[in-house]
């Protein structure tokens, strides 16, 4: 601690250091957080169930999505990314997953909402296999911090099914 | 800064830092602003910076008397015996 310089950067070290263990800390304090989300997805309307010409089924529906996400937030979230995902069984694959529509939520306000939306991401099959078929519905959410641990959790929904014949 | 200031300086700096630290998170976490934890601790860090890094007059209490020039030479320096001890060189 000889010089101005020697006390500077010694100031600086550890004041740096110590910042990144309250950050670590701040992250740890996320756990202490018991989450309680609820959401709902209604199908209003399938738009569109046609086979394209190479053979793949493609649905385009209109959903309403209601969810309160607000006690996901802590004081250490960034945004909330989520996406609707509609997941099914095929004979070729076991699970399918097709991401039909997703959000960014930056502030705990918004994070209780009503959306009226078709699917933002076309919904193709890969194959034949969707008339008739039962599907789920899964909200997932990635919490995204300021700093540290990445949270992700979901909620399925289930009960959905296909029309039998295209329209 | 003599040797006492220095000591000193260390200390109160790490204890600052530390203090400020859990002030700062406790505050954050109380208040639910991230922001409001580094607001806080950039404040402390700043506050620390002006009370210990620079060379203030309160650090400087306890200075060394260096000897003076003249007295150096009266005295000088011992000198230091040195052994040769010679080794037999092989053919």
């Amino acid at each position: 601690m000889h010089s101005f310089g020697y006390r500077l950067n010694g100031l600086l070290t550890f004041s740096l250091t110590i910042l990144t263990i309250m950050c670590a800390i701040a992250s740890l304090s996320d756990n202490l957080n018991t989450p309680s989300p609820s959401a709902e997805i209604q199908i209003i309307n399938i738009n569109r169930f046609q086979k394209q010409p190479q053979g793949n089924d493609e649905v385009s529906l209109t959903m309403n999505i209601s969810a309160d996400l607000q006690s996901l937030f802590t004081w250490n979230t960034k945004q909330l990314f989520i996406f609707v995902a509609a997941e099914y069984e095929t004979p070729k694959n076991s699970l399918n997953q097709v991401s039909l529509w997703d959000a960014i939520i930056i502030a705990k306000e918004h994070a209780k909402f009503w959306i009226h939306t078709s699917n933002k991401y076309r919904f193709v099959d890969q194959g034949n296999n969707l008339r008739g078929k039962e599907f789920n519905l899964t909200l997932h959410w990635h919490v995204m911090p300021k700093t540290g641990k990445m949270f992700a959790d979901k909620i399925v929904l289930t009960g959905y099914s296909f029309p039998e014949e295209y329209r | 800064m003599d040797w006492q200031g220095q000591n000193l300086v260390e200390q109160i700096m790490q204890i600052m830092l530390l203090v400020f630290a859990v002030i700062a998170f406790v505050a954050g976490y109380v208040l639910g602003s991230f922001q409001m934890m580094m607001i806080v601790y950039a404040g402390g860090v700043t506050l620390t910076a002006l009370i210990t890094v620079p060379n203030w007059p309160l650090f400087n209490r306890h200075p060394l008397n260096w000897l003076d020039p003249s007295e150096a030479e009266k005295h000088s320096k011992p000198q230091v015996a040195v052994s040769l001890k010679k080794k037999g060189t092989k053919k």
